[in-house]
């Protein structure tokens, strides 16, 4: 067996069944975990639950002029970054290939150039992601091996995807293995690391957004 | 021909001239990537050459490997050089059959002990004493450690020789290895293909003629002036693979425009040959060119990497059951998890009462 055929056959497979292993057992015990009731008094002016559930959501997809100058970089790269990856992942052909080999669905891809070009982009941020965690004394204190890692597992696949497309360095049949395995590494770590975001953004961002508009925070 | 003329005097013989020669010696020469000089050098050490004693075994095999051989395009110069090949047993071509072949193989393996070149096509079978594949009462195994034993060098035409082929495909019922497995004390070169290309066969037969010496090799023992690139680097639709543009069917409008065949299954980017140079029939067409997409067939274990149509990027297993399986056990540790901090709230709210 050589490594490609590896990590087409029993890596992938045991990635994915990991993966989704993982995400079902921290969303299903997350959903049916005890909930702790709040028990203030509503304001007289709080909407409904959904109702805050939604604005509490919209409100943080942007930084209020107060935290501007603080938050504006992460959340313009992070933008950045996220749209790099979903139009990474949904738009190049091999990428749609592989879904539709699992799920069967299939969609029209876009240009290899402007994948290749959105993937530089996005390398770029998740450079400049990882500068600024390093740069700011803060946000190194708090960072753990759990962020440097959902970091490197995230942008491995982007710097093997840019090899394989680009033919560079080595044999096609070495970069799209080492590709897939990397992908494969992604796949594993994402349920127990902080990718699972992924997920839980709705569930975390909805719940503080329940929260706030309960007790009448401006958000 | 007498087997101490040379072939040089052979082909004056038949009215082929010098200048012939040198342009065979200089397509040879291009066809394994040699330098300019090396054309008039390989022309002049063929003219003084002796014929070489070949002989050829064919074990598990479908017999395509010497069609694609014999039945290249009209009488070529290459047709030429396999004239001068003294081809002392070819069970396929051979005129003589039963015991008088046996026999011209056992006198052509004395006659040329340790100069003749052994060339086998075929996979050749192991399992229970190789039984399932013999000739003249003798296994493919025996025959095979028999006639190597004197040989100069291998040559292992197919990928049934170079890496089993077809045979040592799952469940690979008679134990088939490829002759690398077997001998490892001579010098073999891989000729691997489904068939091979006839120009890979003639070219490496005639650098072995020519330098006394095996051409430079890549890690499975190809000659690496035919098996150096991809067919896909070397492909006509390559550019439109940069651009990915794909056909999405056999006969849809990109495919009847030759965009890419990547989505359809083609293996050229991890395949090693020059189908997509040297074509075939004549440099009439290959694979690709006629609208399907590549095989791999020169590479090991080709039958057994999944679908032939399944693109390359995609999975070669198919793990819904397996997902599935591990999607529902976690769902059931997650319910059960829960299930169990419930309780433990519980009992922490109850101060361990029973309920």
């Amino acid at each position: 067996m050589t490594l490609l055929d590896f990590a087409r056959g029993p890596a992938l497979s045991t990635a994915l069944a990991v993966f989704a292993f993982g995400v079902l057992w921290r969303l299903v015990f997350l959903v049916l975990l005890p909930r702790v009731r709040d028990r203030s008094a509503p304001r007289a002016s709080a909407p409904t639950a959904f109702a805050g559930m939604v604005r509490g959501f919209a409100r943080h997809l942007w930084p209020r002029a107060t935290f501007a100058g603080s938050s504006m970089f992460t959340t313009v790269n992070g933008y950045v970054m996220h749209l790099g990856l979903f139009i990474v992942f949904f738009g190049l052909a091999q990428h749609m290939l592989f879904l539709r080999g699992l799920f069967g669905v299939q969609w029209p891809n876009l240009p290899s150039g402007l994948i290749s070009a959105v993937a530089v982009i996005t390398l770029a941020s998740l450079g400049l992601a990882l500068g600024h965690r390093l740069a700011s004394p803060v946000l190194r204190l708090i960072s753990t091996f759990n962020d440097y890692f959902s970091w490197l597992v995230t942008t491995l696949p982007i710097v093997t995807g840019l090899l394989a497309v680009s033919h560079l360095w080595a044999p096609y049949e070495t970069l799209l293995a080492v590709h897939l395995l990397s992908v494969a590494l992604l796949l594993v770590w994402f349920p127990f690391g902080k990718l699972m975001h992924a997920f839980l953004v709705f569930v975390t961002r909805s719940q503080t957004g329940v929260r706030y508009s309960r007790r009448g925070v401006v958000t | 021909m007498a087997a101490s003329e040379t072939i040089g005097e052979e082909l004056l013989r038949r009215g082929i001239s010098r200048r012939a020669l040198l342009k065979y010696g200089a397509y040879l020469a291009s066809l394994m990537a040699l330098p300019p000089l090396q054309a008039r050098a390989m022309a002049d050490a063929l003219a003084a050459a002796r014929r070489q004693s070949v002989i050829w075994l064919s074990f598990q095999e479908c017999t395509g490997c010497t069609e694609s051989l014999t039945r290249s395009f009209g009488p070529t110069l290459e047709d030429l050089i396999f004239n001068m090949i003294s081809l002392d047993y070819h069970e396929t071509l051979q005129a003589v059959s039963g015991e008088a072949a046996e026999q011209a193989r056992l006198a052509a393996m004395r006659e040329n002990a340790g100069k003749y070149v052994l060339v086998v096509d075929g996979s050749v079978s192991t399992r229970d004493g190789g039984v399932y594949s013999a000739v003249a009462g003798k296994t493919n195994l025996q025959v095979l450690e028999e006639t190597a034993a004197g040989a100069m060098a291998l040559i292992s035409v197919g990928t049934c020789a170079a890496f089993g082929g077809i045979p040592h495909a799952h469940p690979n019922p008679t134990g088939a290895v490829p002759v690398s497995a077997i001998i490892k004390d001579k010098p073999l070169i891989n000729i691997s293909g489904c068939p091979p290309i006839p120009e890979a066969m003639a070219g490496t037969i005639a650098y072995l003629i020519t330098f006394g010496r095996l051409p430079d090799l890549d890690q499975l023992r190809r000659p690496k002036s035919f098996f150096g690139d991809t067919i896909h680097d070397r492909c006509y639709r390559r550019p439109f693979y940069d651009k990915g543009m794909f056909a999405k069917s056999f006969d849809d409008e990109g495919a009847r425009k030759g965009w890419c065949l990547y989505e359809l299954g083609c293996k050229g980017p991890v395949t090693y040959n020059a189908c997509a140079t040297l074509k075939w029939n004549g440099g009439t067409s290959f694979p690709i060119q006629s609208g399907h997409g590549c095989l791999g067939c020169s590479e090991p274990d080709f039958w057994d990497k999944g679908s032939f149509y399944r693109p390359l990027s995609a999975t070669t297993a198919h793990p819904a059951r397996t997902v599935g399986a591990a999607a529902a056990t976690g769902i059931a540790v997650g319910a059960l998890g829960a299930a169990l901090a419930r309780r433990a709230k519980h009992r922490a709210l109850t101060g361990g009462e029973k309920s």
